[in-house]
This record gives structure tokens, C-alpha cells and sequence, in this order.
């Protein structure tokens, strides 16, 4: 009998070694993996229940705040200005987890970086407030300028300082108010959430779509175009000259590639950007510039990567990058090949096909040539402050990419600010000002030439200096809402916006 | 030697207090930086509960082991602490099940002076511990909560007769099998090389085996079916040696839990959640899932006690308790707790080894098993190597009836004891069982 009492002991020891043995899996050695779960939501809720830093703009405004609440959650979050800076700060939830600023700096919001935690010997003992607040590089009156302009139209306004890459505005149509989210009203939240989820995505609030949507970038894609024209030596701006004609059929198709609204154009490049020549432009991407050199230049400027900014999942924008197998070349010196797809490079060319930008890469773009080829790394953020207003992390800019030489830069401010005053972009012009523009009017289906996405790119400055901003504006097409167009409908918003951002500037009065 | 044990004991017995204490100043000040207002009455209130049960001890079973009251005292204590830190209501329950429970320790040992009095109510016992097993079941008196029909309402009181049902039954296992020792070890024919007992021997197992499936499929009630008929199997094991038994149960047991499985959806679904808990983890394997969670963020040292989120967990105070634990005191915490219940289980079966007469022998090893099996497989189901079953974590989890049981059960293990080691000092060892 006593044999098998000790063989019941051993075998319950063993079940007992057994548990241990699985506890040390789930909490040693897959600890990592359950903590990152996407169902986990612990760290959510160690972060609701503990200080959280504000955001501010530039200007001094505070844009998210946490405020002691009675309950089982310690805190909410609230947004004093709703939707104003939803697609910035995104939302803090107890249900849903983070996004926006709110997710990218949640390390140094909640005061969890080693840095901060450990700041001094004291802090190890104490129990201080290591919570950072966070200031972006977005103004209050520029942000507040764009969404009146833009109203109650679906669209994007994005403004960026291309000397340095900062945020100076973005702005999204229709956002929403991150403070349901927020708040301790969990059920309200959970309202919203839902009937946000039903939208489909293109009308869901939630969605950032200035770094998060691509849209067809049109005509404002010709810059990149003739950037790659430049840089690849095979135009100037005034050489060659294309033929004024109202359609362009490309090798290997009998399809042909019409003007805007049926038009007559051509001439060289300085006159095809003034007037926004379609069949100038697909041309020169099919027969002048080639497959290679585009793909190259549209990567240099930030397409098929995602952006650097200092936000959760950008998503990137598209050039294509194969357009087939060669099967002849062009009898022009030097010659290029033509390939299987060239009719789809000549689309491309203009800003269609399978090019899709979001408005943040276009605002790149215009930022870009403004910075005489230079695109800065984009940010919101500018700095942090520890709680005793003590700042602890400056924002330093950083160069992004190199794009153009700084002729070639200039060769297309010139185009550009010849297209704000006498071509197609007039309506962005501002006296006194340096302006270059650029409009885009871009199909969104080939069977509906009416629905369009209205676009302009541009930027401005002082007269006889550097530009000081770059802005891109989409106003998305509404089916059947009749055509929008770059130089009617979004130049003006564009125009209204650089004028306060250039007040703000103090650059005009 | 007596003095000496109980001397121990005590010394033990105010580390206890002390390791209690100072976990319940700690997870009030995690939880809300400050000393519990109540320290005071909390600290007499403790020390003054361990003194009572140390005292009966004393007077009662002057030789008995020292090492098992202060374990329980401790895993009471650690319960009470978390408990409190997860619901103060609760906690205030837990306060006054854990002082009946001491009650009835204290009783126990009063009441039951010698062991082998019990052991010719067999019968009787027997008769109601099947009462206790089916009450739940009557119309009127049994009330299902959280899907279990294992709770009886008698007025004002709920309680899981059980928790009870186990102790009596474990007692009438012991004296049956006792009784039957002699023809449940008469070797029949040999097949496969493994002599079997004549088919009729096999009526008692056939029967413990009918109840447990009775308690699984009517009260829905896994964890303790498990438990009677691995109670019984063991039991039956330790007295007759017989590998015969353990093949013919197993068989059984697997038998009835694939037939369960097939049949039943709410074992199916408990496999379902067991084999794929992140399927749904925002449904069924919400539990499991959550308990996951809260282990891994404890990792090895814990965040703390009343610094962590164990809340989000369902039945978090009663079947999860060890997740709680697992979070805010991290792997040496559960590994703390382990390494008590396997201190109880050694020192359980010392009890056993030490027993002369058969039946304190099997009741001592049976009310061990009750003990070590059911924290085995509670926190088996918790950390997932097995499918949930359901039961409480033996004097951590909150719930009235199966602390009290389980103090109860304790009594009986000292009682043993006493006996074991006072037999051992008597002169003529053999004395007791010639009497």
C-alpha cells in the first residue's frame, strides 16, 4: 500500500511539474506574442488608468487632454476642437486602442520611454509624473482656414513647410470627434464605432485620407513627369516642341488620348504645364522620357514607399513599376523602347492608368521642386515638454530624399509660376506673392468623363526669396455631382489657405 | 516531540500572519496609495483566527503534522488579499466563510476524536453523500448558476452541497473499500499478461463511474465528476495494487468522455475553447483568452499587487483566482502557489505513509488526492493544458462552500495525523488496531 501512496504522490508532482512547465510558457516565453495580441487590450487600459500628456499646436492651443474622471477608468480623453484635429492626434479609446499621434507617440504621451521614466535617480523611488505633452507643427488658424475652405466638400487640404518638412495644416473631409472614443460614455463609443464601420471606407470619418487614401493624382502628376524628363536630360522646358493637336495615339494602340474638354494644344514643356496638355505629356512619357526614367523619378519622389511621417501605417502612393517586355524602340536619337504596355506609360504620364497619390504625397511634390529639389522629411511633431515645462525632445529636420538638381528644380518653379499667373492655376495667384501652381482635373472612371477629383499643388513665398509653403488640396469627385476641376474648384480653397498661412508667416499683412 | 510540533507551528503561524498582512497593505497601495483603513481590525482579526485554529490544534490533536494548517492559513491568506483586491465585497464574504470555515475545522476536531468512529457510519454516509451529490438536482431546491445546476438553496443560503459531497464520499470510499479489500484483490483469470479480478469486482467501479457521469451530464458539472471518479480509481488503486483497475477505468473515463464530447454541446464547446481559444476571442474564448493575457503581463515578477487589470477576467475570484495571482505576483507568485498545494500534498500523503490501520491509510491519501487533484486541475484548466472544468482553487478561490469544506477536510487530515503520530509514540504500535 505504501508503494502506491508514494506512486500517487510522484504522479501528482508530476501534474504539478506539468503546470509549471506551461506557466513558464505563457508567461516567459510567450509572454511577447500574447502581450502583442491585437485582442490584448491591457496596455490600453494600463495607459487609460495612468497621466497622459496634452497635445498642442504650434500656436498654443490645446488640441487633447486627459481629465481625472470618478470611475472604474481613471481618466478620459477629450479633443476641445472635435473634428478639427481627428486625422492628427487620432483617437485614445479604452475599447478601440489608438491611432494617430496619439498611437505614434504613446510612449512618451504616457511617459514610458526609458528616458523619461528614468530621468533621475529620484524617479525610481518616486512616483512622478513622467508624462510628456507633445506640441505639432500644425497652426491653429491655418488648420481652421483650410476646413472652412474646403466646407462640406470630400476632400483633403494638406500644407507643409518645404524648407523643413513641417505640418502646417491637414485637414480631411468629413472627419469626426475623437472624443467619443475617448470618453468614459463606452456605450455612446461603441455606437459610434459601429455606425462608422457600416459607412463604407471612402465615407467613413475614421479614415485620414490625406496619408491614408490615394486618389488618380490627374494632371498634377505632369510635374513628375517633367521632372523625369529633365533629370533623365531627354527634354528641356523648351525643347522639343510637340505637335498642337487635340488627340495623341500612342504606339501599339489605335485608342487615342484626348485634351482636357476636347482642347487644342501642344508646344514645349514650359507650355504644356501652363495649359495642362494632355497629349504633350503622354508623349513625352511614352516616346521621349521612357518606362525606366519615369518609374526612377516617381520613386525618388516618395511613390511605392511609404512617407516617413511621424504617423501609424501611411500608406504609400503608386507608380507602376512594369510596363512589360520590349517589342521595338522609338526612332527618335537616342532611341527608347517601346514596350508591351507603353499606351498604359503614356496614361501614366498624366497622372492616370494605375498612378494613385495620396494628397500628402502631392504636397510633397510641389514641396519638393519649392525646396529646389530637396524633399524634407514630413513631421507633425515639433516638440516634447516634460510636466515641469522643461523641453526634452526638439524636432531637428532631416533630409528625406534628394529628387532634381537644383537647376532642374528651378526650371520647374518657372513652369510653375508661369502656369499660377497666365495658365491654368490664375485662381491660386496672390499679388505680391511668389506663386507656382499646379491643377488637376483627374478621371476617375474613363466611361464617366464628368466625375472627376479636382486637385491643385502649389507653393509660395515672399517675391524675391524662397518658397516658405507647399500645399496640396483634392476635392474628391461626387458621382454624378458634375465635374470638378483643379483650377476652378480647388485653386480657390488652396489660395484662401496659403493667404492665412502666409499671414501667419508674416509675410503678408 | 508534541510541544515541539506545535511550537513549530505556531512560529509558522505568525509568519503567515505576517506574509498576509503584508500583502494586503500591498495591494491597497497599489491600488490606491494608501494603508487600508481597516489594518487594524484586519490584523487582530487574522492573527486571532490562526491562534483559535493553533489552539484547537493544541488541545485537540496535540500530535498532529504541523506544516498543514499553516499551509492552509497561507493559501486562505493569499486568496483573501487578491480576493479583496478584486471585489471588497466579496472580500467581506470571504471574511466570514473563511471564520465559519475555522469554525468548522475547530468542530471537526471536537466533534471527531477518533477517526475510525466515522468509519462504521459508512453507509449512512454513503446514503449522504448521494443525497448532497443529487440535491442540486431536485426541482424547487437545486438553482443552476453560471450554467452548473450544482447550487441548493436552503432559505437564505446557497451552497454547493458538493464541496461536501466529496469529504463524505472520500470517507465511505475508504471504509467500503476497507471492507472489500480481501475480494477486490482476488485475482481472477489472466489475460494479456495482467491477472483480472472476477467481472462482478468491477460492479462498485461501474457505479462510482454511472455517478460521475450523472453529475457531469445533469448538473453539467465537469470538474467535480472528474474528481469523484478519480477519487474512487486512486483509492481502489492504493488498496489493491491491482493495474487491472487502472486500465478498466481509464478506458472508462476515456469512454465517457468521448461519449460526452459527442453528445453533450457544452462539453464540446469547452474542447472547442480549449484547442482553439483564439478563435473567438471576444466570445467563447473571451475567458481563457483574457486569463492568457493576464499571465503574460505578469511575467516573471508580476506588475504588482493591485497594479494590474485582472478584472476583465470572468469568474476571476473563484475559478481564475491563480490568473489574478499571475498577473500582479507574476510566475514566483504561481509558482509560490504550486509549490504550497504540493507542500500540502507531501505532507498529506506523510499522513498516509504514516497511518497503521488501512482506513486512515486510504481516507488520508483520498482527502490528499481531493486536494492536490483539484488544484491540479483548476489551474490546468486556467493556464490551458487542459479544458476548463470548473472548480474552485481548494482555500484560494472565493466561495463559501468549498472553503469550508475544505477546512473540514483539513481537520480530518490533523485528526489522522494525531493519531499516526501519537500511535507511533505509544509503546505497543499495534495496540490500536488490536483493540
Amino acid at each position: 500500500m505504501n508503494r502506491n501512496i508514494r506512486i500517487v504522490g510522484i504522479t501528482l508532482v508530476l501534474c504539478f511539474i506539468a503546470l509549471f512547465v506551461q506557466l513558464n510558457r505563457i508567461q516567459i516565453f510567450q509572454q511577447e506574442d500574447l502581450q502583442e495580441n491585437p485582442s490584448n487590450m491591457r496596455s490600453v487600459i494600463r495607459d487609460f488608468n495612468r497621466e497622459r500628456g496634452e497635445i498642442f499646436t504650434i500656436d498654443g492651443e490645446v488640441i487633447a487632454k486627459s481629465q481625472e474622471i470618478d470611475g472604474q477608468l481613471k481618466y478620459e480623453r477629450l479633443y476641445p476642437f472635435a473634428d478639427l484635429y481627428a486625422h492628427s492626434t487620432g483617437f485614445f479609446s479604452f475599447q478601440y486602442g489608438a491611432d494617430g499621434l496619439e498611437r505614434y507617440y504613446n510612449d512618451q504621451l504616457s511617459g514610458q520611454t526609458e528616458k523619461q521614466r528614468f530621468s533621475s535617480l529620484e524617479d525610481i523611488f518616486t512616483d512622478t509624473d513622467t508624462s510628456a505633452d507633445l506640441t505639432i507643427t500644425i497652426n491653429h488658424s491655418i488648420q481652421k482656414t483650410a476646413k472652412d475652405a474646403l466646407g462640406e466638400r470630400n476632400g483633403s487640404v494638406v500644407v507643409v513647410d518645404p524648407r523643413t518638412g513641417a505640418i502646417l495644416a491637414f485637414w480631411s473631409y468629413p472627419s469626426y470627434d475623437p472624443t467619443i472614443f475617448g470618453s468614459a460614455d463606452l456605450e455612446n463609443g461603441q455606437k459610434a464605432w459601429d455606425e462608422f464601420s457600416s459607412l463604407p471606407s471612402s465615407k467613413d470619418p475614421r479614415l485620414p485620407k490625406m496619408y491614408r487614401e490615394i486618389f488618380f493624382p490627374g494632371s498634377t502628376f505632369k510635374l513628375v513627369t517633367a521632372a523625369a524628363a529633365l533629370s533623365s536630360s531627354s527634354a528641356t522646358l523648351t525643347e522639343p516642341e510637340f505637335e498642337v493637336r487635340n488627340t495623341y495615339t500612342p504606339p501599339l494602340t489605335t485608342f487615342p488620348l484626348q485634351n482636357f474638354a476636347g482642347g487644342t494644344c501642344g508646344g514645349d514643356i514650359l507650355e504644356g504645364l501652363r495649359v495642362s496638355c494632355n497629349t504633350t505629356f503622354a508623349e513625352l512619357a511614352a516616346e521621349i522620357v521612357g518606362a525606366e526614367p519615369m518609374i526612377e523619378t516617381s520613386e525618388k519622389f516618395g511613390f511605392n514607399s511609404s512617407p516617413p511621417i511621424d504617423l501609424p501605417s501611411p500608406v504609400p502612393s503608386i507608380f507602376p513599376d512594369d510596363f512589360g517586355n520590349q517589342v521595338g524602340e522609338t526612332d527618335n536619337d537616342p532611341p527608347i523602347p517601346i514596350l508591351e504596355n507603353t499606351p498604359a506609360l503614356a496614361q501614366s504620364g498624366i497622372g492616370q492608368f494605375n498612378v494613385k497619390a495620396t494628397p500628402l504625397q502631392m504636397a510633397l511634390v510641389a514641396a519638393a521642386i519649392a525646396n529646389d529639389g530637396i524633399v524634407m522629411k514630413p513631421h507633425l511633431m515639433d516638440s516634447f515638454r516634460d510636466q515641469n515645462g522643461k523641453t526634452i525632445e526638439t524636432y531637428k529636420p532631416v533630409i528625406w530624399q534628394s529628387v532634381l538638381s537644383r537647376q532642374d528644380a528651378q526650371s520647374l518653379q518657372l513652369a510653375m509660376e508661369t502656369t499660377a499667373s497666365s495658365g491654368t492655376a490664375t485662381n491660386l495667384a496672390i499679388p505680391t506673392i511668389r506663386v507656382g501652381g499646379k491643377t488637376g482635373t483627374a478621371q476617375i472612371d474613363a466611361d464617366r468623363p464628368n466625375d472627376t477629383h479636382g486637385w491643385i499643388v502649389g507653393y509660395a513665398g515672399p517675391q524675391d526669396g524662397e518658397a516658405t509653403l507647399a500645399i496640396s488640396v483634392i476635392i474628391e469627385s461626387v458621382p454624378g455631382e458634375g465635374q470638378l476641376t483643379g483650377g476652378v474648384d480647388a485653386a480657390p480653397i488652396a489660395k484662401a489657405v496659403l493667404m492665412e498661412a502666409l499671414r501667419v508667416q508674416g509675410i503678408l499683412e | 516531540m508534541k510541544s515541539r510540533n506545535r511550537n513549530v507551528e505556531f512560529f509558522l503561524l505568525l509568519f503567515v500572519a505576517a506574509l498576509v498582512i503584508a500583502g494586503y497593505v500591498l495591494a491597497s497601495l497599489g491600488r490606491s496609495s494608501a494603508i487600508p483603513a481597516n489594518i487594524i481590525p484586519f490584523l487582530v482579526g487574522i492573527l486571532l483566527l490562526l491562534l483559535l485554529a493553533h489552539l484547537a490544534v493544541r488541545r485537540f490533536a496535540p500530535n498532529a503534522d504541523f506544516s498543514l494548517l499553516p499551509l492552509a492559513g497561507l493559501l486562505n491568506g493569499i486568496g483573501y488579499f487578491v480576493i479583496a483586491r478584486l471585489d471588497k465585497d466579496l472580500a467581506g464574504l470571504q471574511a466570514t466563510w473563511t471564520l465559519v470555515g475555522v469554525g468548522a475545522f475547530i468542530a471537526t476536531l471536537v466533534l471527531i476524536p477518533q477517526i475510525r468512529r466515522i468509519e462504521q457510519y459508512r453507509y449512512i454516509l454513503m446514503t449522504i453523500g448521494v443525497i448532497f451529490l443529487i440535491m442540486p438536482l431536485i426541482p424547487g431546491f437545486g438553482r443552476e448558476i453560471n450554467g452548473a445546476r450544482i447550487w441548493v438553496s436552503l432559505g437564505p443560503i446557497n451552497f454547493q452541497p458538493g464541496e461536501f459531497a466529496k469529504i463524505v464520499l472520500a470517507v465511505f470510499f475508504s471504509a467500503y473499500i476497507v471492507e472489500k479489500r480481501d475480494v477486490l484483490a482476488v485475482s481472477g483469470a489472466r489475460r494479456f499478461g495482467i491477472s483480472f479480478p472476477e467481472l462482478r469486482h468491477f460492479g462498485p467501479i461501474l457505479l462510482a463511474w454511472g455517478i460521475s457521469l450523472i453529475v457531469m451530464v445533469a448538473e453539467k458539472d465537469l470538474g467535480s465528476s472528474l474528481l469523484f471518479f478519480t477519487l474512487f480509481v486512486v483509492l481502489l488503486w492504493i488498496s489493491t495494487g491491482k493495474a487491472s483497475y487502472l486500465g478498466v477505468s481509464a478506458i472508462l473515463f476515456f469512454g465517457g468522455a468521448l461519449l460526452a464530447w459527442s453528445q453533450f454541446a457544452h462539453v464540446k464547446e469547452r474542447v472547442d475553447i480549449w484547442i482553439h481559444p483564439f478563435n473567438d476571442p471576444t466570445g467563447d474564448g473571451y475567458q481563457i483568452v483574457q486569463s492568457s493575457f493576464a499571465l503574460a503581463e505578469g511575467g516573471l515578477t508580476g506588475t504588482g499587487l493591485g497594479v494590474g487589470n485582472p478584472e476583465n477576467i470572468p469568474a476571476v475570484e473563484t475559478d481564475f483566482i491563480l490568473a489574478a495571482i499571475g498577473e500582479e505576483l507574476g510566475l514566483i507568485g504561481t509558482t509560490a502557489v504550486l509549490i504550497l498545494f504540493l507542500l500540502m500534498v507531501g505532507a498529506g500523503l506523510k499522513i498516509s505513509l504514516m497511518s497503521s490501520r488501512p482506513f486512515e491509510k486510504l481516507l488520508s491519501s483520498g482527502l490528499t488526492t481531493l486536494l492536490g487533484f483539484q488544484a491540479f486541475i483548476i489551474i490546468a484548466g486556467v493556464v490551458r493544458l487542459l479544458p476548463l472544468t470548473g472548480v474552485t482553487l481548494p482555500f484560494v478561490s472565493y466561495g463559501g462552500s468549498s472553503l469550508v469544506a475544505n477546512w473540514i477536510l483539513l481537520a480530518l487530515l490533523l485528526r489522522i495525523s494525531d493519531e499516526a503520530r501519537g500511535s507511533e509514540t505509544d509503546e505497543n504500535p499495534t495496540s490500536t488496531e488490536v483493540r
